[in-house]
């Protein structure tokens, strides 16, 4: 049957119609989209497969695109050096005779420094590996800041890994696939950045808000930055190394404190991905929420009563190694056993940060937990007592 | 109205290889490229597409083929998805809404309508962007932006008079 013969066949409703439910629709769509993104936690977890799958293939596909504008700039890189050659050499040979004095001044220093480090036994972080990538995207909007990399998990960059130019600190990879890398900028607006100030060690948070030039927030006081002051990561949070140069201090038009990029005096096509792995923040949060705490067992309170020897016997509970530390001072200074009088506790245990094991174990045993505890814990509370 | 004047567009000539070519724009000009120390504009290509849909005909594929392109920009940009989305969505609604004013009117006058419907884009993204990051934008970055793309107007005139003569039911 053709559709005019059907008896809905005469029925029109107006294409504008259905077109405004299709806006509503997608909307709704939409909606729902900007409502479930987690892009602000920059977590692992937040960054979908949809965004991995389009950051695989932009990564070639824009590398390609790119390439022409690239080589150019290349050809014409080498015709001004050819073109200027004479002028760059005499700079060079001036800058060659300055370096000549520092590199002296570095290695007697760097001898002194290491003089120094034997005699105080000082264990320094390890060198941390980079990688370097070529940026093959770059995205500048007011709502969004950020680049693709062409190097990714194979390489072994991670998630939170900071990302320099060879002048400072551009910003930090936010999603990973195995041959791409997308880093967030520090100019994007979802981006916070704990920095300092070089001179005073001012504290303050870097957040981006779309423009060319981040804003410092949360200054303590106003008087602890001026203009021109060097800004560097303050390495708080355990998210990026201390010390990295991230810009210098420059006031806006409205009086707030902004900071103009090192990284913007940079090449933009070739960033270094530093592979640094903060160690005290490794503990891994789902193994320790999940472990159960061991056991706490006694002993026989009658077998270690009979014994002679039972009040320098820790309860097995009290095995770990800061207990061991706790008992330690004590060993030299032996008490005389108590006799026992009966199977109930006489004395309560004092309060100490034994505490917690104390809720979690069964009733203490009559004799030993009486007499070992108050002998364990009273000359060792002011340790724990924040006045180390 | 006879079915001779109802001459349906082709799909593919008119949503997919026009948002296409959108999409190669946007990553052509996502070039990390410097001229003389100044990085390429950004402009939002998919308002070109999105205008000229709007004006040249109401259909229901249309606000999917926005949302699909704003999706993109999302996902190719690293903004927040969906925010893209939502705002050329915005836009298209207000252009559909308005289409009976700006028929016959001079091509100046278009352009101050693309001017307003990619406003209303730029002003929808702020807002989201605040609610989504509880943070402003940077104004100044929102009208570079606004200025680059409003320069896209040629292209949407010329995608507009490839096709609202094609089917006069909608003139």
């Amino acid at each position: 049957m053709a559709f005019r013969e059907s008896p809905l066949g005469e029925l029109k409703i107006p294409l504008t119609w259905t077109a405004a439910v299709a806006v509503v629709v997608a909307g709704v769509i939409a909606v729902a989209l900007l409502v479930s993104d987690r892009r602000e936690t920059l977590q692992e977890e937040a960054y979908g497969a949809a965004r991995k799958t389009v950051d695989t293939v932009a990564a070639p596909v824009s590398g390609a695109i790119a390439a022409p504008g690239r080589w150019t700039g290349q050809g014409l890189t080498w015709i001004s050096v050819y073109l200027f050659t004479a002028s760059e050499n005499r700079k060079l040979r001036r800058e060659l005779d300055e370096m000549r004095s520092w590199r002296d001044t570095a290695i007697g220093l760097k001898e002194q420094n290491d003089r120094y480090q034997a005699l105080l036994g000082l264990k320094l972080n390890p060198p941390i590996p980079i990688v370097a990538a070529r940026v093959v995207a770059d995205s500048r909007g007011p709502f969004a800041n950020a680049r693709i990399a062409d190097t990714g998990r194979s390489r072994g960059v991670n998630v939170g890994n900071p990302v320099m130019s060879e002048r400072g600190l551009v910003g930090r990879v936010v999603g990973v696939t195995n041959s791409a890398s997308r880093v967030l900028l520090l100019t994007d607006i979802a981006s916070r950045t704990p920095v300092m100030i070089d001179r005073t060690n001012a504290r303050a948070i870097l957040t981006g808000d779309g423009g060319p030039n981040p804003k410092l927030e949360y200054l303590r006081r106003d008087d602890s930055v001026k203009a021109g002051d060097l800004v560097v990561t303050s390495g708080d949070g355990g998210v990026l190394p201390r010390g990295l140069p991230v810009g210098v201090a420059v006031k806006d038009i409205l009086g707030n404190w902004r900071v103009a990029l090192a990284a913007d005096n940079a090449s933009i096509d070739f960033v270094q991905i530093i592979k640094f792995v903060d160690f005290s923040q490794l503990a891994d949060i789902k193994a320790l929420s999940e472990a159960e705490m061991p056991p706490v067992t006694t002993k026989d309170p009658q077998a270690t009563v009979l014994r002679p020897n039972a009040a320098v016997q820790a309860p097995q509970a009290l095995n770990s190694p800061k207990v061991t530390a706790i008992v330690a001072p004590l060993a030299p200074m032996p008490r005389p056993l108590p006799k026992p009088v009966s199977r109930r506790p006489v004395t309560r245990p004092a309060a100490s940060p034994l505490t917690p094991v104390q809720a979690v174990a069964p009733p203490p045993p009559p004799v030993a937990a009486t007499v070992a505890a108050p002998q364990l814990i009273s000359p060792a509370t002011p340790q724990f007592n924040g006045r180390r | 109205m006879s079915l001779s004047a109802a001459r349906p567009l082709n799909p593919w000539r008119w949503l997919a290889l026009p948002a296409l070519i959108c999409i190669g724009a946007t990553m052509l000009f996502a070039a990390p490229l410097r001229v003389f120390g100044l990085q390429l504009p950004e402009p939002v290509f998919a308002m070109v597409p999105t205008f000229a849909w709007a004006v040249i005909r109401p259909s229901v594929l249309v606000p999917f083929g926005v949302l699909l392109l704003g999706l993109f920009l999302d996902s190719f940009w690293g903004g927040p998805t969906g925010l893209w989305g939502l705002s050329l969505l915005a836009a298209y609604a207000t252009v559909l809404l308005m289409r009976n004013m700006m028929s016959g009117q001079s091509r100046a006058m278009m352009w101050a309508w693309f001017a307003g419907a990619t406003g209303i884009a730029m002003l929808a993204g702020f807002l989201f962007t605040m609610l989504d990051s509880l943070a402003i934008p940077s104004l100044v970055g929102v009208l570079w932006q606004f200025l680059a793309t409003v320069l896209l107007f040629p292209f949407a005139d010329y995608l507009v008079d490839q096709f609202e003569d094609a089917d006069v039911r909608f003139r």
